[in-house]
């Protein structure tokens, strides 16, 4: 990208904006909007529309704004999504030699999303030292464990204990070959994101111009999800639930802390003030109640209250069937957060949640990839009639945005019937 | 299975717990100590399968304790097999064979194992074979295998698409009818069944355990 591009917003854009963003906080506040909002986030799927693959979509950043921008202005959702961040990602992912994805050219095809691999990527026996030191933990294991930038800071010397004259001496240990080659490889990488952050702010001050305000920026994660997706991996964690129990429950606890100061530190960067939560390890079909109410809640719940006191708006979206957990997840001060639910039934969660949150959701994706558009229409009409029009505070979504194979015409379909039947 | 001594029982129990230290270290001791058949210890262990398999229906078991399970029967086997060649008997029949992978396209392997490892020790001839499996290599392993029963997993919505193709060309290579195939995965229900022609879903190993019983004339 060239020097970055300023934007007019038009009055007629700024009061259209504004009253998007108003049916969105109108929602989060718990007051009836003017009419359903609807958001969208659409990932691969633009890859589709546009007509090119998904390598592309990944690569080449003006390619996927013009599309992205394409979709917004024919659909004129709500709230889209930060298309850039969300997808753009393949420069910088190489430049960071990202090892926990696979991406089109890196470990799938072209026309294959990105996926992660599930690795143990801390040992088990490693709890004691991530307790102790997170941020050497982190600098000195993990972070060269999971992307090859980072390989050579292993060597780098232990820092805590480093003042007086083994400071002096312990400096060393940053000009050992290794570790002067990571630094070189680092600022390499943070020169690509700030390319890809750049194409980002173009894109989100391009759609602000257009009158339309991104329903998200910054993302984060559960402190549950964080240890067993990026740390544990999804069976070490479960074992964990019972070979390590004591040590678990501290670091969840420990991370809850970490995390909010991290998010906190993003969103303010990013100028927006919901925080997109996605979250795996939940559901219903995962573990017990007993043990959702162990391990799983408090610490999470304790990363809602610190965003919450630091005037963050959490939009975790609850993966799966959480049928089971809607009356503890209801533990939260009402009006302050947007829960998303992606096969939870969306009447019942009205039902035991509607005075508590805004919810977002959820036509499910085997009905948009394979249906008809009259499916489509009567699954918003169902939604809209059951939920919004009883006074619950839904912006309408896909159960997890637009699944990447869904034809054009269940998109149509989707954005027509929710303005068809709550407006 | 057979009348069971109290220390049978015991190691039973212990192993449907999730005592683990305490199963592992009593099989241990039967096994190398007190010299027991290891295929009855073999046995044992497929009883309290069977427990936990039952609690995991009932709600009161999860994902945690079949991957626990698993972890506490692959050790125990890990001692119990090399001594099976020394005892009677040798390996127990085994029911249908049923094989199983992920589609084309996708990498996910979680659930997959999960199913794999619960039919296992449900007794089936399970094959495995392994992710993003192309449609021609479904049709080669069943030519070779020939299994009653195909398992076809995908966590992604493109698995839809990879599914319906695969099972497509299992109809196209006329080996429709000898085999049932069974889908799975955290996005398939009844509309992805109907949409790629399989004879049944399952959200759950537990689920994939009992349809392969019903289509091999075994009690659930």
């Amino acid at each position: 990208m060239t020097a970055p591009q300023t934007y007019v917003q038009t009055p007629q854009a700024k009061a259209a904006y504004d009253a998007r963003w108003q049916r969105i906080m109108d929602c989060v506040n718990l007051k009836q909007p003017d009419r359903m909002p609807v958001a969208m986030l659409a990932t691969f799927w633009l890859a589709r529309y546009g007509g090119i693959s998904y390598r592309q979509l990944m690569y080449d950043y003006e390619k996927t704004k013009e599309i992205s921008e394409r979709a917004i202005l024919e659909f004129q959702p709500d709230a889209p999504s930060p298309t850039v961040l969300a997808v753009a990602t393949g420069p910088s992912l190489e430049a960071i030699g990202f090892k926990q994805l696979q991406w089109p050219g890196h470990g799938v095809r072209d026309d294959q999303p990105y996926q992660y691999l599930d690795r143990e990527y801390m040992k088990a026996e490693e709890y004691d030292e991530f307790l102790f030191d997170p941020t050497g933990f982190y600098l000195r294991k993990y972070l060269p464990r999971v992307a090859e930038a980072f390989e050579g800071l292993e060597e780098l010397h232990y820092l805590p204990g480093l003042h007086y004259f083994r400071l002096v001496a312990g400096i060393r240990s940053f000009g050992k070959p290794r570790v002067r080659q990571a630094f070189e490889k680092i600022f390499k990488a943070a020169e690509e994101v700030d390319r890809m952050v750049a194409h980002h702010a173009d894109f989100t001050q391009r759609m602000a111009a257009h009158g339309f305000p991104m329903s998200y920026i910054t993302t984060t994660v559960s402190p549950y999800d964080m240890l067993a997706d990026y740390f544990r991996g999804a069976t070490g964690m479960m074992k964990d639930l019972y070979r390590n129990k004591d040590k678990l429950l501290q670091l969840l606890d420990k991370a809850a802390v970490f995390l909010v100061q991290q998010t906190l530190w993003s969103a303010k960067s990013a100028g927006h003030p919901i925080v997109f939560i996605p979250i795996h390890w939940a559901p219903d079909a995962f573990m017990s109640g007993k043990q959702f109410e162990t391990f799983w809640w408090p610490s999470f719940r304790k990363l809602l209250m610190g965003l919450i006191e630091g005037g963050i708006i959490p939009m975790p979206l609850w993966e799966a069937d959480c049928t089971k957990r809607l009356e503890v997840i209801r533990d939260i001060p009402p009006g302050k957060c947007i829960y998303w639910f992606e096969r939870t039934d969306m009447v019942r969660a009205f039902e035991v949640l509607g005075d508590v949150v805004a919810l977002r959701g959820n036509i499910s994706p085997s009905l948009l990839t394979t249906g008809t558009p009259e499916q489509v229409d009567a699954a918003v009409r169902h939604l809209a009639e059951n939920v919004f029009h009883k006074g619950g505070k839904l912006i309408l979504d896909g159960a997890f945005g637009i699944p990447d194979e869904t034809p054009v015409e269940n998109v149509r379909a989707m954005f027509t019937a929710a303005r068809k039947y709550a407006s | 299975m057979s009348d069971m001594t109290d220390q049978e029982k015991q190691l039973v129990e212990w192993l449907a717990d999730m005592n683990e230290d305490d199963a592992f270290a009593l099989a241990k001791r039967m096994l190398l100590e007190q010299g027991a058949n290891p295929m009855r210890v073999l046995d044992l262990c497929r009883a309290a399968m069977d427990i936990v398999g039952k609690r995991f229906e009932k709600g009161e078991y999860f994902l945690p304790e079949l991957v626990l399970a698993g972890e506490m029967l692959e050790n125990i086997g890990a001692i119990a097999k090399p001594l099976i060649k020394q005892a009677p008997g040798g390996e127990p029949k085994k029911l249908a064979k049923v094989l199983i992978g992920t589609v084309h396209g996708d990498l996910h392997d979680i659930g997959k194992n999960i199913v794999t490892f619960m039919l296992d020790i449900n007794g089936f001839d399970v094959k495995d074979i392994g992710v993003d499996v192309p449609v021609k290599t479904f049709l080669d392993e069943i030519n070779a295998f020939q299994p009653d029963v195909v398992g076809l997993s995908g966590f992604l919505t493109l698995a839809f698409d990879s599914m319906k193709e695969t099972i497509e060309a299992i109809q196209g290579a006329g080996m429709r009818d000898k085999v049932k195939i069974m889908i799975g995965g955290g996005q398939i229900d009844e509309i992805v069944r109907s949409y790629t022609g399989a004879d049944a879903f399952g959200t759950n190993a537990v689920q994939a355990v009992t349809l392969c019983k019903g289509w091999s004339g075994v009690a659930a």
